[in-house]
């Protein structure tokens, strides 16, 4: 085993043992187990900037494990898997520092940290994947584990949640197993390669090619909450604040998302796809999305039901630009997004799970001025609306305008109208809750206060969103740096040779 | 003596009959002894896959007598996983079954009573051992009919082993069931005796001629164990037997005492008279499995009873195996044998976890309605995440031994376009999903304003033997190649494995 | 070679007719009965196979072996089933000679 080999062990093992211990612990343990999920968190964020760094300057990083012939794990870090895996830590820690802090005081806190860190150990995994098996197994495992966090409440709404939770995403799955195994009785094992499978396929195979490729968007689609496979996403908001950043930014959804990358891009290959055709399909099931996310947005009262249909809305940005494969800004525009959309989503949600638990607000009805009580969070939930319809500097604004000039090349004028009018209405639902926030007037005493002392709210609660909101601002003004997630994305894509 | 002389063969048979004999003979140290033999089992099994691995496939005539007078044993690939799984789940189950008869006799209320189900519950399972061992590695088909006897018999008793009347009927059923299946068996031996004059499996596999007698024979056979094996619809009785037995006696028949019979049964099929089987046969086969992997997974969704959702889950799972059948015609031997061996392995493990927890479960709560099981995590956690664990395996996901069986069936179902029997195993998948999660909803689930139940003191055997199996079934697909290699080392006609599937 | 075949076909309706019972019939003993039939059936047409006309070749000694073990284990396994159906009487108030419940029993006693 060489180093890369290890390090690639190490990067799952960090959040895998400090979940294992936690799960032991005793629950009075708050400090031990916070050390715990710090150090793990911090841990995997060195490793995995240490693979970065390794990608980058072309070192190979691959386990390969096999179980039966023709089937066999792969894990592998490319840039591509490198985009995700540090999106995905970063956030992570993140969310953890915000998770402790929201938690305080309420009860089954190992039960909670222990799945949290089976969760992202299983999204790194996803990232690292390096088939379709693999990705499969990570794929499945993240259902599992994220389940318990949906229920953590143990409503009969939270269960019911959970269940069309489950049914949507087990279904979804074993679609997935059965495209999964069609494709390589079909062509054989596919690993994840720039080139896709070869050899070019066939006409005698184009149907079937094009119907497995049907079966995969749809197993991963579930998961990545295309309409309409996106009934399971609004209802689990009902999951507790850093259950749903995590579902919504860092792990479900965007493994979705994710899927739809690798399959795209490295599953059939762009070339395959253009030859099939059958991409404007999954334009045409983007924009469908985009534009059924907003409207549905905004009929919504509740903030987080709101955030989780605008996520829905969002999330399909990175599959129109898959959709435009052949057009490279596309799919910087499309890939970028992944990074952007993360960061702005979790920033709205850190600041929505502020609202509930400092002054106990959940609808937006109850907002009227609710800046003037917590304006630091309320800066931070501004920036990242404003990121989500895409004004600059935010890191909305550099993600639109990729997808906007990549639908130009293609001469597709249509979706540069669908781009502007899904910003028309992302302006439609959040401009109005910024104007309440900061310009309304308080109506009576909060709903439950929470007193905290100096700050607006709990120190924990606050840093995470204002932390991300500057990301999100810093990311898009410095969008053409050198170390920024476009330039990242831009070396993915001349890896890939667009 | 030689490590090559096949004598050792005889040991795993030998070996717990002769621990369940001194069972009767020292009341006071049957825990020792029949750990020690269990223990010995193992490593006897072990030790036969080493010199499988090493001698390639070996045959043992008893007594010096040669086939067609004498009876045969031999080890080959299949047999000695069997026996590898038994061993280990054996192992497990005997360990559960000291900290289960302990935790019932430190109950002040029925000591003697738990103390007498204790002392019979030991030399029976010797004896049941004993029978499967005999069974996986006999090579006469008189001797097997011995050994389904001595299955049932021992299965049968330990089934009545509670004493409540619900558990006592099932068990009368499914002795009188059992019989009936023993009975149609050596009726097909009868037939088979006279059409071919001989028992010896590998004389019986040389003969090209299958005249309408060894049809007739193969037929009464293949009913009698179906029957045993539980396939709808003749699986009426499985149910009951298996939810109301004490816990790690549901765990024996539920994870070995079924794969018995049906071991049998899949080679006769495949291996001893393969030239004799018609494709009509195998789509019979194949469309009870489908029937059985829906009806007992509507059944066990419907269930209100832990036990008997986990039992209604046996029933289901036993329709995967059936369905490799009609997808022999296509894939090579090889593959069947290795999806039936994958599912049985990770089966076996995964049952016998998951009526352990559920046993657990029930000796600290007095009851398994579902319905009042909310919370069980709080008090019982480890027992919880085994039983989850194991429900994974159930729904063949990734990396149980399941899913690699369900992958090659899949597999070699959509490359022979037989896509109706993917479609049964994806919905049975599915259902699966439903009636594990149905239950480990409730269990992880903990309502605002819930008080956990204080448990009293509990010995560790309670719950880690059944996290150890839940976790080799659930990481047996990792360990995928060895069991791959030993069944091809081992086979008679299989010399490699292909890649499934590709046109 | 008539010998045999009456042998062998008496053999297949003893099974027969204990197969109908053993369905057909609820109650236990009959139940018990039927099978010990059924294998009586068995054994008949196992013992009729090694019928060899006087004078024609040795007797075929391997069915009387089998026909052994099995009488052994026929009788072993109705012993069991015996007192496991003894034990669903204690127990249920089931009577095993009679199909009524044992109350019903018990009150034409008195009567």
């Amino acid at each position: 085993m060489n180093w890369q080999q290890l390090l690639l062990v190490f990067i799952l093992l960090s959040s895998l043992i400090p979940g294992i211990i936690i799960f032991g612990m005793p629950e009075e343990k708050h400090r031990l187990r916070t050390v715990f999920n710090l150090c793990g968190a911090t841990v995997k964020i060195a490793l995995i900037v240490v693979m970065d760094i390794g990608i980058y300057l072309g070192h190979t990083f691959e386990i390969r494990i096999p179980l039966i012939p023709g089937v066999e794990l792969l894990l592998n870090g490319d840039p591509l898997s490198a985009l995700f895996a540090t999106l995905s830590s970063v956030l992570w820690l993140l969310t953890t520092i915000y998770a402790v802090g929201y938690l305080e005081g309420s009860p089954n806190r190992s039960h909670f940290f222990g799945y949290f860190s089976l969760c992202v150990t299983v999204t790194i995994g996803i990232a690292l994947s390096g088939n379709l098996v693999t990705f499969l197994l990570f794929y499945e495992m993240l259902t599992l584990t994220t389940y318990p966090l949906v229920i953590h409440r143990g409503t009969g709404k939270a269960l019911r949640a959970g269940r069309n939770y489950l049914i949507y995403a087990f279904s979804s799955g074993a679609v997935f197993l059965v495209a999964v195994i069609w494709l390589q009785n079909v062509v054989g094992p596919v690993d994840f390669s720039a080139a896709g499978f070869s050899p070019l396929f066939t006409n005698s195979h184009s149907t079937v090619l094009m119907l497995i490729f049907m079966l995969l968007i749809l197993g991963v689609g579930v998961k990545a909450a295309l309409v309409p496979l996106h009934g399971w996403l609004p209802q689990a908001m009902i999951a507790p604040a850093p259950v749903s950043s995590l579902l919504h930014a860092v792990a479900v959804v965007k493994a979705g998302a994710f899927g739809i990358v690798r399959i795209v891009l490295d599953v059939y290959g762009a070339q395959n796809l253009l030859l099939l055709g059958i991409l404007p399909l999954l334009g045409g099931i983007a924009t469908i999305t985009i534009l059924y996310g907003s409207l549905r947005a905004l009929q919504q009262d509740n903030l987080k039901r709101l955030l989780a249909f605008s996520t829905i809305s969002q999330v399909s940005y990175i599959a129109l630009g898959m959709s435009l494969v052949d057009q490279p800004l596309a799919v910087i525009g499309g890939l970028v997004h992944l990074v952007h959309q993360g960061l702005m989503k979790i920033t709205l949600f850190f600041c929505a799970g502020n609202l509930a638990e400092t002054l106990g607000i959940h609808h937006i009805s109850k907002m009227d001025g609710v800046a003037r009580r917590m304006p630091l969070t309320m800066t931070a939930f501004t920036i990242g609306a404003l990121g989500m319809i895409g004004i600059p500097p935010t890191v909305g604004f550099v993600s639109k305008w990729y997808l906007g000039l990549g639908s130009l090349a293609a001469g597709n004028w249509w979706l540069l109208g669908v781009l502007a009018v899904s910003s028309l209405l992302n302006g439609c639902y959040f401009l109005p809750i910024l104007t309440r926030a900061w310009f309304g007037k308080q109506q009576g005493p909060w709903p439950e206060e929470l007193h905290t002392g100096r700050f607006e709210t709990r120190l924990m609660l606050l840093l995470p969103p204002l932390i991300t909101a500057f990301t999100v601002l810093a990311a898009g003004a410095v969008a053409n740096a050198q170390i920024s997630p476009l330039s990242w994305v831009r070396f993915i894509v001349k890896e890939y040779g667009l | 003596m030689n490590v090559d002389n096949p004598t050792w063969m005889i040991i795993p048979i030998l070996l717990p009959l002769t621990a369940g004999l001194l069972c009767f003979l020292f009341h006071r140290k049957t825990f020792a002894i029949v750990l020690s033999a269990v223990l010995a089992n193992f490593m006897a099994a072990c030790f036969l896959t080493g010199q499988l691995l090493t001698f390639g496939h070996m045959r043992y005539s008893m007594g010096g007598w040669q086939a067609p007078l004498g009876i045969t044993l031999r080890t080959d690939g299949p047999a000695v996983l069997m026996l590898l799984m038994t061993g280990v789940t054996g192992l497990a189950i005997t360990l559960y079954a000291r900290g289960y008869f302990s935790f019932r006799i430190d109950d002040p209320g029925r000591t003697e009573r738990h103390q007498h189900q204790q002392r019979y519950f030991w030399p029976l399972w010797m004896l049941l051992l004993s029978g499967l061992n005999g069974l996986f590695l006999s090579n006469d088909i008189f001797n097997l009919y011995i050994t389904l006897e001595i299955i049932g018999i021992s299965a049968a008793s330990l089934a009545a082993l509670s004493g409540k009347p619900a558990a006592l009927l099932a068990s009368f059923r499914y002795l009188l069931t059992s019989l009936l299946g023993s009975l149609t068996f050596l009726l097909g031996i009868v037939f088979l005796y006279k059409s071919c004059g001989v028992l010896d499996l590998d004389l019986l596999r040389n003969l090209t001629e299958h005249g309408p007698g060894v049809r007739a024979a193969l037929a009464l056979m293949s009913v009698g164990l179906l029957l045993k094996t539980a396939l709808v619809p003749m699986h009426f009785w499985l149910p009951p037997a298996h939810a109301n037995a004490l816990a790690p006696v549901s765990a024996i028949l539920s994870a070995l005492v079924i794969k018995g019979s049906f071991y049998l049964l899949f080679r006769l099929w495949f291996e001893v008279f393969a030239s004799a089987i018609t494709t009509a046969a195998l789509n019979v086969m194949g469309t009870l499995g489908s029937v059985a992997i829906l009806w007992g997974a509507i059944q066990a969704i419907r269930q209100h009873r832990l036990k008997l959702m986990v039992a209604y889950s046996t029933v289901s799972q036993l329709g995967y195996l059936f369905i490799a059948f009609p997808l022999s015609r296509t894939a090579d031997n090889a593959q069947v044998w290795s999806i039936v061996i994958f599912m049985a392995m990770a089966h076996a493990c995964a049952k016998s976890a998951m009526f352990m927890s559920a046993g657990t479960i029930f000796l600290h709560f007095g009851h398994d309605r579902i319905r009042d099981l909310t919370g069980v995590r709080a008090s019982l956690p480890i027992t919880v995440f085994a039983y989850g664990i194991a429900g994974v395996t159930l729904m063949g996901l990734p990396p149980s031994g399941a899913f690699i069986a369900k992958w090659l069936l899949l597999s070699s179902a959509l490359a022979s376009s037989q896509w109706w029997w993917a479609l049964v195993i994806v919905a049975g998948s599915v259902m699966a999903m439903i009636y594990v999660f149905r239950v480990i909803s409730r269990f992880i689930v903990i309502p605002e304003g819930f008080s956990s139940q204080k448990l009293g003191y509990h010995s560790r055997l309670l719950e880690w033997p059944a996290l150890a199996l839940a976790m080799i079934s659930l990481l047996l697909g990792l360990a995928a190649p060895w069991p791959l290699h030993i069944l091809a080392r081992g086979s008679h006609d299989l010399t490699q494995i292909l890649p499934g599937g590709l046109p | 070679m008539i010998t045999t075949q009456i042998y062998s076909i008496t053999g297949l309706l003893l099974f027969g007719m204990g197969l109908f019972t053993l369905i057909v019939h609820s109650h236990p003993l009959r139940k018990i009965l039927a099978v010990n039939v059924m294998s009586t059936g068995v054994f008949l047409i196992l013992i009729a196979t090694a019928y060899t006309p006087l004078g024609q070749g040795e007797v075929d000694p391997v069915p009387h072996a089998m026909v052994l073990t099995g009488i052994v284990v026929s009788v072993s396994v109705t012993a069991l089933a015996l007192i496991l159906s003894c034990r669903v009487q204690e127990t249920s108030n089931r009577d095993l000679l009679r199909e009524k419940p044992v109350a019903e029993t018990a009150k034409e006693c008195t009567r």
